[in-house]
């Protein structure tokens, strides 16, 4: 089955973008490769180019790397950021992380407008990481984001799905790829997201925090490819209560002419 | 608590909330139920922050460390956070009878030169490093404002985040350094007992208690990203002031949400002429306090001393601390050449950058070396 996935300028197989944070660096590669995730996010201010422990320098060979801003508390420090990311080589794809809340690190939507109107301009494509919420979705799209990162729960919450309705909603309303991020903390809430018509996931701590990071990837990549066929396939409706008949009841009308 | 003239009041109340927790505060009237349920909290208030530091949590230190490791693992994964603190003078005007900077001391004073410390720098950013700790005592004359603004003017030069631990300052002085290049402040109210606080300052601008009280709330009003709070454990009744300085900084951080907190845990150890501790706490007793404040703020950074031996900076490491030193010198310089002036306390490991690295990869931990990008 060809199924491409567009994000911005480029075309991907994989719909598992994987977050490197919290977990090891001789990792990276393992879990990469296991994982088939063709994207890797990374937070440039962990970043350590030219000196030690630089997770630039275990990034596998042709995997696109997605610099995020975390760390950034306003749209000009995101800016300032994703241009930094930009001048080390990073490349053009950047996702925009403004945080001004240290103990939920919920994102900042507002700013994050901002921001992704001021690196749209700049020529980025931008991945912005929000609360799932239609008027800051269809402000985004406005701004020529790439795609929307609506969060499924709190950050590294493993909680799963908790705005399940209101990604629904961006998935129905938006015209961009729904990315979801954050909170997704078992392959079945990967598969879940998927199903609902999410382009992608994104997964960090789930995998990281696994006893076995790389058998994690490759269960995450199993359930979002089997999430993706089933969205594709079209589930079928689910009943509120009862059966139904599998003969239809209205099998006795006749075809008149009038 | 009279504030003397040049410091800086603000519009707070977090000291006279804090305080009247404290008071609050009996230790003894927790029951193991008590701490079982902050155990099985999701979102831990102060009640249950109480009930672990309790004498009733000491039996189910085991089961408070499996909770605390999955806390640590699900906010900072598998990260450790290197440093090293360089300290750049020890002249000191204040009178604390605990410590070895003290004036009463008769130790040998020095200061780093610029040229010095751009030799400390290179040395320290060799092994890798780059997050330093800038470190003085309290002397406004020795060491300025000034002058500590342009040592982080050449440190800047070799790291990329500078923290300070310092006197406390005004919002401008605050603001001044955080233009310098310093992006953390810690200070240490070392016990929120206010009597005891009195009896172990009897003279010095140290003497004053809301002054360094509210110094991390003028340090973030200066534009500092974050702030570490801590008292030095064995001074007072520890548990009380471990109890306080949570209470101080998860009201700062309700105040200020962007704010980055952070926690130390100095156990005060024999220097110059102490030898004797009244108050000592156990490493037991160390562990169960470090193991409460994740519990209770577990986005909160916890960092351990090299006071601590090896085996215990170890374990934390992968249990509950987020940042420890390596390649310590306690002296004044002392990176690359002897120090220049002699040392506040006595460091417990003594290991270097490498040792420390390699210690973190054999159980799996990743050492981040730099974790903030100055825009």
């Amino acid at each position: 089955m060809t199924d491409p996935f567009r994000l911005g300028n480029k075309i991907f197989t994989s719909r598992f973008i994987l977050g490197s944070g919290k977990f090891s660096l001789p990792l990276v590669r393992a879990v990469t490769e296991q994982g088939g995730a063709e994207m890797i996010t990374l937070a440039l201010r962990r970043a350590n180019p030219g000196g030690e422990e630089n997770i630039l320098g275990v990034i596998p060979p042709g995997v696109t790397l997605i610099p995020n801003t975390s760390g950034a508390r306003d749209a000009n420090e995101a800016v300032r950021i994703a241009r930094l990311a930009r001048a080390l080589g990073c490349g053009d794809y950047v996702k925009v992380e403004i945080m001004r809340d240290t103990k939920y690190l919920l994102p900042e939507n507002y700013e994050t407008v901002l921001a992704c109107e001021m690196l749209v301009d700049e020529g980025f494509q931008v991945l912005p990481y929000v609360y799932p919420e239609l008027a800051t979705a269809r402000a985004l799209v406005k701004a020529g984001a790439a795609a929307i990162m609506p969060l499924g729960a709190p950050i590294g919450s493993n909680k799963g799905l908790l705005t399940r309705e209101f990604i629904q909603i961006l998935v129905e309303e938006i015209a961009l790829p729904i990315i979801v991020d954050a909170g997704i903390g078992r392959p079945s809430h990967a598969c879940e997201a998927m199903e609902l018509g999410a382009a992608a996931v994104m997964a960090n701590t789930a995998v990281a925090t696994a006893c076995d990071p790389a058998e994690m990837a490759l269960a995450f990549k199993l359930a979002i490819e089997a999430g993706r066929r089933g969205y594709l396939a079209g589930p079928g409706r689910v009943l509120e209560r009862g059966g139904e008949a599998s003969s239809p009841l209205t099998g006795f009308l006749e075809e008149e002419v009038i | 608590m009279a504030y003397q003239p040049g410091m800086e009041a603000i519009a707070s109340n977090i000291m006279e909330q804090t305080l009247d927790a404290m008071r609050d505060f009996s230790p003894e009237k927790y029951a193991q139920d008590d701490v079982r349920r902050a155990l099985a909290m999701q979102n831990r208030d102060i009640e249950a922050f109480a009930a672990l530091l309790s004498p009733a949590a000491e039996p189910l230190l085991e089961d408070i460390a499996r909770a605390a490791k999955q806390e640590t693992r699900r906010w900072f994964g598998n990260g450790v956070a290197l440093f090293t603190p360089l300290y750049i003078a020890n002249y000191c005007e204040n009178h604390c009878a605990y410590c070895g900077f003290s004036c009463h001391q008769k130790i040998r004073r020095a200061r780093l030169t610029m040229d010095e410390l751009r030799r400390e720098a290179g040395a320290i950013a060799a092994t890798g490093l780059r997050e330093l700790l800038v470190l003085t005592g309290e002397c406004r004359a020795a060491s300025s404002v000034e002058y500590i603004g342009e040592a982080l003017g050449v440190l800047k030069g070799y790291f990329g985040v500078l923290g300070l631990e310092i006197y406390p300052l005004n919002i401008d002085e605050y603001y001044y350094l955080r233009t310098c290049g310093a992006d953390y402040v810690s200070v240490y109210q070392e016990t929120y007992d206010p009597v005891l606080y009195e009896n172990v300052h009897p003279l010095g601008p140290k003497r004053c208690y809301p002054y360094r009280f509210y110094a991390q709330e003028r340090a973030l009003l200066g534009g500092m990203r974050g702030v570490a709070f801590g008292a030095l454990l064995g001074l007072g009744d520890f548990r009380r002031d471990a109890f306080a300085a949570g209470f101080h900084a998860c009201c700062t951080q309700k105040k200020v949400p962007q704010a980055e907190i952070s926690f130390s845990f100095p156990r005060l150890r024999p220097a110059g002429d102490i030898t004797a501790i009244s108050n000592a706490i156990t490493e037991r007793q160390l562990l169960q306090t470090m193991l409460a404040y994740r519990l209770f703020l577990p986005f909160a950074g916890i960092t351990i001393s090299t006071r601590e031996r090896p085996a215990f900076r170890d374990a934390a490491a992968g249990l509950v601390a987020t940042k420890m030193s390596a390649g310590v010198s306690v002296g004044v310089g002392g990176h690359l050449e002897a120090a220049k002036g002699d040392p506040q306390f006595l460091i417990a490991d003594g290991r270097g950058v490498a040792e420390v690295r390699e210690m973190l990869a054999r159980q799996g931990l990743q050492a981040v070396m730099i974790d903030y990008v100055g825009v």
